[in-house]
Formats: structure tokens, C-alpha cells, sequence
């Protein structure tokens, strides 16, 4: 998938994360977490392995954190790709392999 | 050195005697020699001991760089008084080097947190460190480790000369032109002044200020004239509705109200459940609830609570008035009903914060307590507790009575969720050890209760009921497939805090957190 414009998903409630992608030449992933000191480095993963299940290879990746779980985590990231190149629109490919 | 938690205590911290925790109890029967503070005779009568204001107090009372000032926290966050006197000893007097000494500190000692990042404040005694004073002693601002003092701890530690406070600035409700203070009766009420009487007593110089001047003699006083140096009256000395606070709500979520259910449970179903049993909670959403859920087991068993000890609430002040309280112990109030009934109950008396912790005393209420609810931010399978730094390493909470009533109650009981958002509460290794795990026996959470396995007794006691329980680490393993497993902490070598224990032995430290990298 390509990140076509900026797009958004998410919100900053407690245990959400909001989650912005935008165009860029190369693919930057920004992580700001309020509990970034013990989970910082799960979060970068599991956001990467989203971006990497759905063939993202440019954008810029901004996450901001409150203590979502992974499945929360998962799911902003990809409604947010999703948003950002009109696929939220029908037929949703949530959780599925894009390539 | 190892201690006897598992936490390694850099040996540079046991100089002059100081010693490791070796365990509850280690040092019952030793001998302690009292210290005494120095007083100036007051002999020849006079009008009155008024100040116009509390620059001039602090002219009559020898400031000087390096000395030690200490502060009661009974307005909590609304308290007005530190800071104001911070500030003149700051501005007014260039007083640099300066050693606070309080009962707690918190959101309303934002100036302090200043003073500490430019230096002025160099060292900080307290049992509670919140807000920005905990983040500028996390990123190593203090010249020296601050010291973290249960309320029993502290009373022990001035009693013992480890703490000698040179000025005590204390606010009272009420005072008279001579100093008998009183938590009541005023226009800004605190109901007890059970934090500021060991002050009273221990500090060189002791200073009141209110904001309701009354007739002499203000008695019954909590502290008393006799103890007294100077009166300072000023416009407010606290705002009481701000005594109420986010950690001392009162909770409607059904989360939270299904263990506190749970925790009564536990609690009728052991011996210790007969007439005139003792109790208290702490002040925490889940433990607090366990109030309303008891008066259920009391009816029906027809057993009445002889006396509530406290951190005292609304919620048990109502189970008084109900006839199901004999009295009420109060070191301190966390709401307006409480301060309400503590100046019109004559079954609700307030005692000092050495009365009610202090574990180099003869023998303080505590050592009477049968149950005793808690809640806590972390909590290891060993049952070791954390209060007092958060996931982040940032020191950010109280130990206050708990530790002193987990020791000596019959049966401490933890109450707390799971996990909170993403952070584990039930793990591997607490963060810093407030509350060692011998002194904890039962943990509810709303995935299930475990039993401290030391305690085969209340097990045995559970079972005969049909209480279901599992293991702790059944617990944090359940809590870590929810959230994942938390990645160690990153810390700089300096040790920013000693958590002390309550007999003074040193329990954990705190060190200072390193900024986060993701390499």
C-alpha cells in the first residue's frame, strides 16, 4: 500500500493510541508512549511489523502512545493506512496480508 | 549488601551505623535513647507569643543556611503553608542549603520543586513525594538521596535523633495567642493534627500559623502551648475542599466494587472476624470501597467493629453513626464528612502520627490491628509491594501508614486491578520495594485472590469457605499475556532516594532514570 495523504486513527484516551501517517520520501516511524520506558521497544516492533505486513516502504509514521495494547496498536496503525489511501471506505482488509 | 528483600544497598549508604533491612521485627527490645530538642525558657510571663507576620516568626528563629524545616501534609493537596513559608525563608532571608522535612509533599509544592532545580533545596525527608518534587529528585536534582519515612518510620527517626528539625512550621485550624492548635473549629478545617504533633514535640523551634485566631485557652488542643514558640496568623492556611483528591475518591466503577466485595469476603471469612474486631483502609478507590461491603457481613453476623484506625474517610465515620463502630482512631482525614465528625463525635479522637506508626514506641495502635485493606502500583511474587515509583522509574507516591500496618495487622490484604492500562500490577520484580512481602498475605485483583503460601492458616480459612483462590504467579503470568512482559527498567548508577523501612534500616533505593533509547 502507498500513503497517499495524511490520515489519522485513534485518540489520546487512556489505553488508545493516536496514530498519523503521511507522505514522505522515505519511512520514518515516530513513537512518543507513557510507558514507553518498559514497552518503548514492543510498540516500535509491533508498529513495524504492521507497516511491513502491509508494504508500507515510504511515509511518516507518528504514534502516540497511551498504553494501548498490541491489538489497539495493530488496528490504529492499520485504519490509518487504510484512511490515508481511501481503503476505510468498503471491503475493510482488517488484519489481512496486503501485498 | 543484600538485604533481606533481595535488594542490593551500595555499601557507601552504611556508613555511621546504618544498616540493611534484616526483616520485620529485627529490631524489637533494642534499646533507643530519646532525643530531645533544645528550648528556650519561656519563665517570665507573657501577653502573647503573635507575630505580624511569618517573615518576622522566622526573625525570632535563628534561620541559617544548612538548617532543617519541617511541615505537616493534613491539607494535602490544598495546602498553602509551605510554600508560603518556603518562599520567605527563600526570598526574604537568602536562606540557602535548605533541608525540608515534611509528612508528605505533592501537587501544591510546585515552588519547592523550583528551589530544588535551582539548588536552594538541597535535601528532602518525606513520607509522600508527588508531582514535580518527585520528578526533579527522579532526574537527580538533590545534592544528597532524599529519604522516603513510612508515618511510623518518621516519628521513630526524630525520636531517635536522625531527624532533628531546627524550625517546625505547622498550620492549625485554630490557635490561641499562646499556641494551644487545633485542627478544628477554624475556617479552614483539617480535622486532625495528628502529623504535626510529634513535630510539636521534637523540633528546636515550633511555629503556628492559622488563619482563625480564638479565645484562650483553645482547648481540647492537639498541640499544645507549652510546645509553642510563635503564633502567626495569615489569610489561608489551606483550602480543606482540596484535601479530597483523585486518590481518595470514592469509587462507582463495578470493577472495582467486585473486589472490594472480594476483599470483605476474605475478611469474614477469618477469626479475626468477631466483635470488637479492628480495621482499616487505605485510601485508594478499591480499598476504600471494602467499607460499604462490610456493613453487609457485619448485620448479618451480628458483629460490631471495635475501633477503625486511620487515614479515616467518610465511609467509616457513616458505619460509626450507624452504631456499628466503637470509636474512631484519626492520624488523619481525607474528606470534609470525616473532619465534620471528628470536631462533633466524642467516639472519634485523633491521635499523633507517632500514636498511630511509630515502631520506637512502646507500642502504637498499629500493633493492635487486625485488618488492614491497601492498595498498591506494583506487586511481586515474592508479595513485596511498591508505592512509591511509578512504571517509569519516576518517584511518584506515598508509603505512608503502609508499610507500618501491613508489619503489624493480623491480616494485610491488597486490593488493585490486574493491570492498569498497559502496566502490569501483579510482576516479577516490583520497581522499588515499599512493603516487604512477609508483611503481606492476601492480594485480590479482579482475575482472582492469592494467599501469601506463609499463610496456611487464612488458606485453610478460605477454603473452609469456598473462597477460591490461585497462586500469585498464576496472576502475573496472566497479566503478562495481557500487556506483555515490561522491559527492564534503564537507570543511572546515582541513587536518587533511600526508601527506608520503618525501624530505619535501609529497604530499597530509588536511582535516577536514564532517558529512554530504543537502542
Amino acid at each position: 500500500m502507498v500513503i497517499e495523504k495524511t490520515a489519522m486513527a485513534g485518540t489520546l484516551e487512556s489505553s488508545d493510541a493516536q496514530v498519523t501517517v503521511s507522505p514522505a520520501d522515505t519511512l520514518e516511524v515516530v513513537i512518543e508512549s507513557s510507558v514507553i520506558n518498559q514497552y518503548g521497544r514492543q510498540i516500535k516492533a509491533t508498529v513495524e511489523d504492521v507497516l511491513d505486513r502491509l508494504d508500507i516502504k515510504q511515509g511518516l509514521i507518528s504514534v502516540v502512545d497511551k498504553g494501548a495494547l498490541d491489538c489497539t496498536l495493530k488496528a490504529r496503525v492499520e485504519c490509518a493506512v487504510f484512511r490515508s489511501c481511501d481503503a476505510s471506505l468498503a471491503d475493510i482488509p482488517w488484519g489481512g496480508a496486503i501485498r | 549488601m543484600i538485604n533481606a528483600v533481595g535488594r542490593d544497598i551500595p555499601d557507601y549508604l552504611l556508613a555511621d551505623g546504618k544498616e540493611v533491612y534484616q526483616g520485620r521485627f529485627a529490631k524489637d527490645g533494642q534499646l533507643v535513647k530519646r532525643d530531645s530538642p533544645t528550648c528556650v525558657m519561656h519563665e517570665k510571663p507573657v501577653a502573647d507569643k503573635l507575630c505580624a507576620s511569618i517573615r518576622e516568626a522566622c526573625e525570632h528563629c535563628d534561620v541559617h543556611d544548612g538548617m532543617t524545616i519541617s511541615f505537616h501534609s493534613e491539607f494535602r493537596n490544598g495546602d498553602y503553608t509551605a510554600s508560603q513559608v518556603v518562599k520567605v525563608l527563600v526570598e526574604d532571608f537568602g536562606v540557602r542549603d535548605l533541608h525540608v522535612a515534611a509528612t508528605s509533599l505533592g501537587d501544591a509544592h510546585d515552588l519547592l520543586a523550583d528551589y530544588i532545580e535551582q539548588g536552594i533545596i538541597t535535601h528532602i525527608e518525606s513520607s509522600g513525594v508527588r508531582g514535580r518534587i518527585g520528578e526533579a529528585i527522579s532526574h537527580g536534582k538533590l545534592k544528597e538521596p532524599a529519604i522516603i519515612r513510612s508515618h511510623g518510620g518518621r516519628p521513630r527517626a526524630m525520636m531517635a535523633g536522625e531527624l532533628h528539625v531546627d524550625v517546625t512550621f505547622l498550620a492549625a485550624s485554630t490557635s490561641d495567642k499562646a499556641g494551644n492548635a487545633s485542627g478544628v473549629g477554624g475556617k479552614n478545617n483539617c480535622g486532625s493534627l495528628g502529623f504535626a504533633i510529634p513535630d510539636s514535640q521534637y523540633a528546636d523551634k515550633v511555629v503556628i500559623i492559622t488563619d482563625t485566631l480564638v479565645d484562650f485557652p483553645n482547648v481540647p488542643a492537639s498541640i499544645k502551648c507549652e510546645d509553642v514558640d510563635y503564633v502567626v496568623v495569615v489569610d489561608e492556611i489551606g483550602d480543606p475542599k482540596r484535601i479530597a483528591s483523585k486518590e481518595a475518591r470514592f469509587t462507582q466503577d463495578p470493577r472495582e466494587l467486585m473486589m472490594a466485595k472480594n476483599a470483605a469476603d476474605v475478611i469474614a471469612a477469618l477469626p479475626y472476624f468477631k466483635n470488637g474486631f479492628s480495621f482499616q483502609t487505605g485510601v485508594g478507590g478499591p480499598s476504600l470501597a471494602v467499607n460499604r461491603f462490610l456493613e453487609d457481613h457485619m448485620r448479618e453476623k451480628n458483629i460490631k467493629m471495635g475501633f477503625a484506625l486511620g487515614g479515616v474517610s467518610g465511609a467509616i465515620c457513616n458505619l460509626l453513626d450507624k452504631g456499628l463502630v466503637g470509636k474512631i482512631i484519626d492520624v488523619q482525614d481525607f474528606d470534609q464528612t470525616a473532619i465534620n465528625h471528628l470536631a462533633n463525635n466524642p467516639n472519634h479522637v485523633e491521635m499523633s502520627q507517632s500514636e498511630y506508626a511509630n515502631p520506637g514506641s512502646k507500642g502504637s495502635f498499629v500493633n493492635y490491628l487486625d485488618y488492614m485493606v491497601l492498595s498498591a502500583l506494583e506487586i511481586d511474587t515474592k508479595f513485596n509491594v511498591n508505592v512509591v515509583t511509578g512504571s517509569d522509574g519516576v518517584v511518584r507516591g506515598a508509603p505512608g501508614g503502609h508499610p507500618d500496618t501491613a508489619a503489624t495487622s493480623k491480616c494485610c490484604i491488597i486490593v488493585t486491578p490486574l493491570v492498569r492500562g498497559r502496566m502490569p500490577v501483579v510482576c516479577k520484580d516490583v520497581t522499588t520495594v515499599t512493603t516487604p512481602g512477609e508483611c503481606v498475605d492476601v492480594l485480590v485483583t479482579d482475575y482472582g485472590t492469592a494467599v501469601n503460601p506463609a499463610r496456611t492458616d487464612i488458606i485453610e480459612c478460605l477454603d473452609a469457605a469456598g473462597i477460591p483462590h490461585v497462586s500469585i504467579e498464576s496472576l502475573q503470568e496472566k497479566a503478562y499475556s495481557i500487556v506483555g512482559e515490561p522491559d527492564p527498567l534503564q537507570w543511572e548508577d546515582k541513587v536518587v532516594a533511600i526508601v527506608e523501612a520503618r525501624d530505619g534500616t535501609i529497604l530499597d533505593v530509588i536511582r535516577q532514570i536514564k532517558p529512554y533509547d530504543f537502542e
